[in-house]
């Protein structure tokens, strides 16, 4: 019954999983990487507001890297030890930053008190170390992993883009998590970072086709260009939406302060969506297509078949997860 | 220097520092079930006040856990690249199963488990604590599982070189898994007995000696008392079922060198590898015969019967795995003794003395220190494969170069000392603050010590 699980389909079952685990990821530990980084413009009691919005969330939400690295090293092995070895430097750091951040949790409210700037400032330094790495490992994938100063400029303009993204998508969080004063300044910083995200959005856009002929003729031949269009409009149209929409928060009702943060996840989604199409079927770029990445298909069977009797439980607790902390966020504490 | 020796000592650096913590909270999250079903038993606050403080402790280990364990999950990739390719059809559904059956719902709870207690009703948050222990033990017995798998591999055939899965059911249950195991899940057991009877001995000493400390040190103590046994037993059919699959390794914890009968049990030596020998042995003898064999004219490998033609070691280095074993045993004795007569004065007298707190405070980490070693032990013990017989740990390695890896491994020591110490002295810190620790609630949202003293007994009633 399971005939059509073979090497064709099931490389492709897994190259989908794992856009969706790096997608979940982007923007779920995006937006606590973004309150992180955020945190560098507010006071302490601010601080500890913004730390309890994403207190109870981020530890699950850092497992999506996991679920995305982890299938990228058991669906595509080749692939893995090809990817890892040439981001060597950068995973390094990026490991660091998201250390720090995962420890300062804990430490910048457990510690001795003289300590608690210090471990916020490597909560703050943390988070702004793995936004930065991850988009400059972005920026050198789109690459192909080419060196030289080009390649180089080129991937630490995407890690200064991702960071904007992921401050912008903290902001609109934060909208909807903080009510009052807090919730002033969220709304001043999701302006803020909605500028600098489309500015990095266009340029690693405009950028991509340039440095790669074959992007460029996937996106710019006829009649592909017809079809694609809607991509890069709807993103524009959203980009204006959620600009008129921020004009008039905060608002005395409510009900609409997840609109912001809805608006971010969908930017993500089109970004994400434009990326994918210009990679298909690569999982390396230009070197290793998905097919040839992959492991044996009885070993992805076995997991496939985990996943899908695993994968609703996951979706189910999560969602119990949010219900729980639902609304405003309140202070954490453990009684 | 070597990128091979290079790549080693980082992951060793950064797996050894991993385990610390997952040894702890393995254990940690049942004795916490065990004060919750406590408390919802008896509704003693005293109870309710021990999991308070001591879910503190488990959030921290966690954290630390986590981190180090992304780490992990990224140096396969960068440090030992082969062995995806290799043996990847095999590790690549463990890990997976590990992921999603593990890693998500103990993350999840963990959020309920932390911060929830006045959010959903008493029996999903007992609940959410019975999940994360849950989900700890299942991510141990996966990673179990493959690294057992690594040691005995069974269940598969090589094409090309490549592993492939035959008999999931093999590969799963192999050889060496149930003793490693079991072994594992006691270990963290005492760990964390240890450190629960340590930092409540210093609270002891500095004359916190409230129902919620004393119950917090007597569970420590009497489960220590109770696991040391079992450990002793479980560490003997283990050394066994590795002289079967092993027999380099058990070599090599003997100090061993010829193979032959009546071997002693070597107490203390200097292995000597130039020369092949033992210097200034102190020994017993036919010891190691009669535990390896029940007999003291049973015949044991020694180190020599693994040499190749040309002279080359097929054994593991000698002198790590032989001290680290010692390390480990010794520390194993120490603990038995320390129990057992702690756990007989609360039993006789209620309570304990001085001097006795200050060696239950010396020994708050000696869990660490055993679990360290005896994973020395086996790592070590089986070089010179990476998978026993299909892989040798050069074969895995990566082309990275010897400077890139020096320049990030020093970046990886640094971090970790920092953590470490920063991690020790703040557990310290929140024992020697304790009973305002308790009343305080810490976390988020107060700032400074502004925070109003919570009456602890008006706090929880209203939740059943």
């Amino acid at each position: 019954m399971f005939s059509y699980l073979d090497g064709q389909t099931l490389p492709l079952i897994f190259a989908a999983l794992m856009g969706v685990s790096i997608l979940a990821y982007v923007i779920l530990d995006g937006y606590d990487l973004g309150v992180g980084m955020l945190m560098a413009d507010a006071t302490r009691p601010e601080r500890d507001r913004m730390v309890a919005t994403i207190g109870p969330f981020w530890d699950a939400n850092e497992t999506w890297l996991v679920l995305g690295i982890g299938l990228l090293l058991v669906a595509f092995p080749a692939a893995h030890g090809m990817v890892l070895t040439a981001l060597y430097l950068p995973v390094a750091l990026m490991l660091l930053g998201l250390t720090l951040r995962g420890v300062a949790f804990e430490f910048r409210v457990k510690a001795q008190a003289q300590y608690h700037r210090w471990w916020d400032w490597a909560f703050i330094g943390g988070s702004a170390l793995s936004s930065v790495t991850q988009g400059y490992m972005l920026g050198l994938y789109i690459m192909g992993f080419e060196g030289g100063l080009v390649a180089q400029l080129f991937a630490l303009g995407a890690g200064l883009g991702l960071a904007a993204a992921y401050t912008f998508v903290g902001a609109t969080w934060l909208i909807g998590k903080t009510e009052g004063e807090l919730q002033k300044r969220a709304v001043w910083w999701a302006r803020l970072t909605l500028m600098l995200t489309a500015v990095g959005m266009v340029a690693v856009s405009l950028a991509t086709p340039l440095v790669s002929p074959r992007i460029f003729e996937r996106w710019f031949s006829f009649p592909n260009i017809i079809g694609l269009a809607p991509i890069p409009l709807m993103t524009g149209a959203l980009f204006m939406a959620i600009w008129v929409f921020l004009k008039r928060m905060p608002r005395a009702d409510h009900s609409l302060d997840f609109v912001p943060f809805m608006g971010a996840v969908s930017l993500f989604m089109l970004g994400f969506l434009g990326l994918a199409y210009s990679f298909y079927p690569y999982v390396v770029p230009e070197k290793l297509t998905i097919w040839q990445a992959a492991s044996a298909p009885e070993s992805l069977f076995i997991i496939l078949m985990g996943a899908l009797v695993v994968l609703p439980f996951i979706a189910a607790y999560t969602a119990f997860s949010y219900y729980v902390f639902r609304g405003k966020a309140t202070e954490l504490r453990y009684d | 220097m070597d990128p091979l020796l290079l790549a080693r000592i980082q992951f060793g650096a950064n797996i050894s520092f991993h385990i610390l913590f997952p040894t702890i909270t393995i254990a940690l999250g049942w004795v916490l079930l065990f004060f919750k079903v406590k408390y919802n038993r008896t509704r003693d606050e005293a109870w309710m006040n021990a999991y308070r403080f001591w879910v503190k402790v488990f959030a921290l280990s966690f954290a630390l856990g986590v981190v180090s364990g992304i780490t992990m999950s990224f140096q396969f990739g960068t440090n030992w690249p082969g062995f995806m390719e290799r043996v990847g059809n095999i590790a690549g559904p463990l890990l997976a199963y590990e992921v999603l059956t593990a890693f998500f719902l103990e993350a999840t709870f963990l959020g309920i488990m932390l911060f929830g207690f006045r959010k959903v009703p008493n029996w999903v948050h007992t609940l959410a604590t019975f999940l994360v222990a849950f989900g700890t033990t299942m991510s141990a017995f996966w990673i179990i599982v493959l690294n057992s798998w690594m040691h005995t591999p069974t269940g598969f055939e090589l094409r090309q070189g490549v592993a492939f899965a035959t008999d999931w059911w093999a590969i799963v249950f192999n050889p060496s898994m149930p003793y490693r195991l079991t072994h594992m899940l006691i270990a963290s057991g005492l760990t964390c007995a240890f450190l629960i009877a340590g930092l409540s001995a210093f609270r002891w000493l500095r004359h916190d000696r409230g129902p919620d400390v004393m119950a917090a040190l007597r569970t420590g103590v009497l489960l220590g008392a109770a696991l040391i046994p079992m450990q002793i037993f479980v560490g003997d059919l283990h050394g066994l079922n590795t002289l079967k699959h092993q027999p380099a390794k058990v070599a090599a914890m003997e100090g061993n060198w010829e193979t032959r009968g009546n071997v002693p049990l070597v107490l203390f030596a200097l292995p000597n590898e130039r020369e092949r020998r033992n210097d200034y042995e102190i020994s017993i003898p036919n010891g190691a015969s009669l535990i390896l064999k029940h007999d003291p004219a049973g015949v044991i490998p020694g180190l020599n019967e693994f040499v190749g033609p040309e002279g080359q070691r097929l054994h593991p280095p000698v002198a790590p795995v032989f001290f680290a074993f010692r390390i480990m045993v010794g520390i194993g004795m120490l603990m038995l003794l320390v129990s057992w007569f702690a756990g007989w004065r609360l039993w006789r007298k209620g309570d304990i003395t001085v001097p006795l707190a200050w060696v239950l405070v010396g020994m708050t980490f000696a869990g660490w220190v055993a679990t360290l070693s005896g994973w020395y032990v086996t790592e070590i013990g089986r070089q010179p494969w990476l998978v026993t017989g299909v892989l040798s740990t050069a074969q895995a390695a990566s082309n990275v170069s010897g400077g890139m890896i020096a320049s990030t491994l020093t970046m990886y020591l640094l971090i970790y000392a920092l953590l470490i110490t920063a991690y020790v002295s703040v557990l310290f810190h929140l024992a020697g603050s304790g009973t305002k620790a308790v009343a305080t609630p810490s976390g988020a949202g107060v700032a400074g010590s502004g925070g109003a003293p919570v009456q602890p007994s008006g706090v929880t009633a209203k939740d059943s």
